[in-house]
């Protein structure tokens, strides 16, 4: 029996239509379990206090803290290094074996699993460098993590610049380091932006790498040589050692909601770039 | 225009390297940092008893890490840390250290809540764990078979269960192995067919302890000598404790410090 | 003046080659120093007794990982069986059938899938897939089958992202073709296009791969980390980065170089995985 290709057909797109809600269905699922076990933990005072007892009671304001200054000092050194890949790799050189070697060695960073970063800045920073676990490990653990992230959006932004922007700056006479610096990064922000944007988020929600890196210690870093717990370790120690699952809840709200509303100012800024050249 | 905005990125910028320097220590109000390494089953215990601690002596930083026993001793030996926490005795050549017995602490084998079984002979507990007996029929329950927990290679609370219940016999490899008593903890809160051991100090409603046999874990029967499977909270220090540091171990060795890790759950000084 | 521009121009060339050079400064680093750290064991107790060794204790001198190799694999086939599905149907809906509107919200939410933290789809397993599986299908909840389901999850996004973007790039004249010879679209779909992105949509399982192997916190937080090769589904099980991440904390001496070969073996794996996930796209593009 041969059945009509247009039954399959019509079967088909509905099974697809429905295997691809079930998927956001997931990520929507996972979303509402956090917010509703979580938001009734979450309060101003929860947001802006110390813990106590461990982390049992009280807030999350070390953790929150550790966050930020990871995030930012991490993203503080890898954009220069990264955007300056990115322009090298576009504007300074042609295709060659040098820039097959970088784009491997980039290929090969994004590739590499979290936990052998923990272990590379593990031996590398806090015991050979005698850094100890600190926030300044961390920092560079996490600077080599997110770096392969905004050499590809940088490049990718740079390299979508159109043409003519270029030829109109060197017909002005322009230098080509001034091309760059004057018309070509400031066309290319948007998605310069998205690649930073999008690696704060990673770093945000990053904890392999950088629990063996910046260490736990509850208390706020005060100095980069201070050792520190971002929201997501802070999370997985809650979480895991059953400390208190209430404000396990209340710091997984804190983190998922930042990770999200980071992402989506990531996208929306990409979006409005795409719509600029379309 | 531009300037404008650099006028305002700048001061932030700055505030917030200098929030983040080096040398915290030479600020004004000069804070001493006295820095706590080692064994996560001390560490909490430590944590506590800094929080106290720091409420009256403010001019104080402690840190304390987690990291291991060994971990913790190699610290000391290396000097990167004022003390070490350890949760089993030295080991040869590690015997140069000087230790400081802070209070002692009773593992208890812990089942689920709804675990019928109350009661288990010393011999079984190393039977269940080196995989003799799998199933909770074999100890007068259901037929299932039993979710041994264990801990990883390098705790200080593995060790001293090995010393103390396997006494040679080995851990069997089909145990789940789980990284701090904490997550022990969890996994027998959740799951009614586990069994596993903890510190004693975090037993709670959460998880049933087990008599070993006939005798209750509690500070009495620790105190008394007839609860066995106990070993000793230990700060570890490489020669002379410098003096600040001193103040804190004196703290806890106080009636006060003994006192809250009484209260803990551990096995203190003073009654 | 002008040499000064002309200065100025080098200078900065020289800079950015420098920046450019740091990828592969730090890439070299991490081999480095994870080799210099674990290939010492692999010499001192030799390669077969770590790879092929069936005990793990470090501390009375066992370093055999090769269980860990094999739940590394069986949870990573286990993820791709629930993954690969999932994310190749959901590629093809939306590089093919959905609207535009459709598209633009359902691709920012399945990206937002892959910001997640790992921790939080650890918890969420621990918590509601444990248990369930524990009820329904017996064990102790901590399995391969649990591991299996959550890291299917997490690598949807990377298998989504890449295999749309090789089905996007089948030129649009072999649809065109394919229709015009009275095609049906799944006819379309089935018979020429995922044909035509084959190798981009197996590069996608790869990566896939590759990110669950590399999974660490989600999967010590779920697989129950137990040494024995698991028996069946229900069997807790330890891989390479869990053993890594529940004793790194604890070792030193032989013990944490153990470690450190654990991560060495593992690094092997993934660039493995990446050089043939790499091999397959360049192909692709080639053609």
């Amino acid at each position: 029996m041969r059945i009509n290709p247009r039954i399959i057909n019509r079967l088909v797109r509905m099974g697809l239509n429905v295997q691809a809600f079930f998927t956001v269905g997931i990520l929507i699922i996972i979303v509402a379990i956090i917010f509703f076990k979580g938001f009734p933990h979450m309060s101003f005072a929860f947001i802006f206090s110390f813990p106590e007892d461990m982390g049992r009671e009280g807030g999350i304001f070390p953790s929150i803290v550790g966050t930020i200054q990871l995030a930012l000092l991490s993203i503080l050194f890898a954009t220069p290094l990264g955007l300056g890949t990115a322009i090298f790799l576009t504007e300074y050189t042609r295709e060659s074996l040098f820039t097959k070697l970088i784009r491997f060695g980039v290929e090969s960073l994004a590739g590499i699993p979290s936990i052998l970063y923990g272990l590379f800045g593990f031996i590398f920073f806090v015991i050979k460098l005698k850094m100890g676990w600190s926030l300044l490990a961390g920092v560079l653990t996490m600077t080599i993590m997110i770096l392969p992230t905004i050499i590809r959006t940088s490049e990718e932004a740079i390299r979508a610049v159109p043409r003519q922007l270029r030829i109109v700056s060197y017909s002005l006479s322009a230098s080509k380091w001034e091309t760059i610096k004057k018309v070509v990064l400031p066309a290319a922000m948007p998605g310069i932006l998205t690649g930073i944007m999008l690696s704060i988020g990673r770093a945000v929600g990053e904890t392999a790498a950088i629990i063996f890196t910046m260490g736990s210690s509850l208390r706020l870093p005060l100095s980069v040589m201070d050792s520190g717990r971002t929201m997501a370790v802070h999370f997985y120690i809650l979480a895991r050692e059953g400390i208190s699952m209430e404000k396990a809840y209340g710091t997984a709200v804190v983190l998922v909601l930042s990770i999200l509303l980071i992402n989506i100012l990531a996208y929306y800024i990409m979006n409005k770039a795409i719509a600029r050249y379309s | 225009m531009r300037l404008r905005r650099w006028a305002i990125i700048l001061p932030l910028l700055c505030a917030f390297l200098v929030s983040c320097s080096p040398n915290s220590n030479d600020r004004p109000g000069r804070k001493h940092t006295i820095t706590i390494a080692g064994s996560t089953s001390v560490m909490p215990f430590t944590e506590k008893l800094a929080e106290h601690f720091v409420v009256d002596h403010k001019n104080f930083i402690i840190d304390v890490q987690g990291g291991g026993s060994t971990a913790g001793i190699q610290a000391v030996i290396n000097n990167t840390v004022d003390l070490g926490m350890s949760s089993r005795e030295l080991k040869e050549g590690e015997k140069t250290l000087n230790t400081i017995t802070i209070c002692h602490d009773g593992i208890v084998v812990v089942v689920h809540p709804e675990n019928p079984v109350t009661e288990m002979g010393l011999d079984q507990v190393r039977q269940i764990f080196s995989g003799r007996i799998s199933n909770w029929s074999q100890l007068g329950w259901k037929d299932r078979k039993i979710d041994a927990v264990s801990r990883e290679e390098g705790s200080g609370t593995r060790s001293a269960f090995e010393d103390l219940v396997m006494k040679g016999k080995e851990i069997n490899d089909a145990t789940m192995v789980q990284d701090s008593n904490g997550s022990v903890k969890e996994v027998v809160a959740t799951d009614p067919y586990a069994i596993g051991y903890i510190s004693m100090g975090l037993v709670d409603k959460k998880v049933k302890p087990v008599a070993i046999d006939g005798v209750n874990p509690s500070i009495k029967t620790i105190k008394s000598g007839r609860y066995k499977i106990v070993r000793p909270f230990l700060y570890i220090t490489n020669g002379e404790l410098e003096p600040k540091a001193r103040q804190f171990v004196d703290y806890i060795l106080s009636k006060e410090g003994q006192t809250i890790l009484k209260n803990e759950g551990l096995v203190g000084f003073y009654d | 003046m002008i040499d000064r521009t002309v200065f100025k121009e080098r200078f900065v060339k020289w800079v950015l080659v420098a920046f450019a050079l740091s990828s592969l400064l730090f890439l070299f680093l991490i081999f480095l120093f994870i080799l210099a750290e674990g290939l010492p064991l692999f010499l001192k107790v030799g390669v077969k007794n770590i790879i092929f060794g069936f005990k793990w204790a470090p501390t009375k001198g066992y370093f055999g990982i090769f269980p860990m190799i094999i739940s590394s694999f069986l949870v990573t086939i286990g993820a791709l069986v629930i993954g690969a599905p999932m994310g190749l149907s959901c590629a093809i809906y939306l590089s093919e059938y959905s609207g535009k509107k459709m598209k633009m919200f359902l691709k920012p939410a399945l990206e937002l899938l892959a910001g997640i933290p790992s921790v939080v789809f650890g918890f969420l397993g621990v918590i509601y897939i444990v248990p369930l599986v524990r009820n329904y299908l017996g064990g102790s909840g901590f399995s391969l089958i649990s591991t299996s389901l959550v890291l299917g999850v997490m690598i949807l996004p990377t298998i989504i992202s890449i295999s749309f973007d090789a089905l996007v790039s089948v030129p649009k004249t072999y649809r065109e073709g394919s229709a015009a010879m009275g095609a049906t679209k799944w006819q379309t779909i089935y018979k020429v296009i995922i044909p035509s992105a084959k190798s981009g949509i197996l590069a996608s399982f790869i990566l896939g791969m590759g990110r669950a192997i590399g999974e660490t916190m989600a999967v010590i937080m779920i697989a129950g980390n137990a040494l024995k090769i698991p028996g069946s589904i229900l069997d807790p099980l330890r891989t390479l980065t869990g053993n890594i991440a529940l004793e790194l904390a604890y070792a030193t001496g032989d013990h944490r170089l153990g470690l450190f070969s654990t991560g060495v073996v593992l690094m092997v794996i993934i660039m493995i995985l990446n050089y043939i996930a790499n091999f397959g796209i360049k192909r692709k593009i080639a053609k």
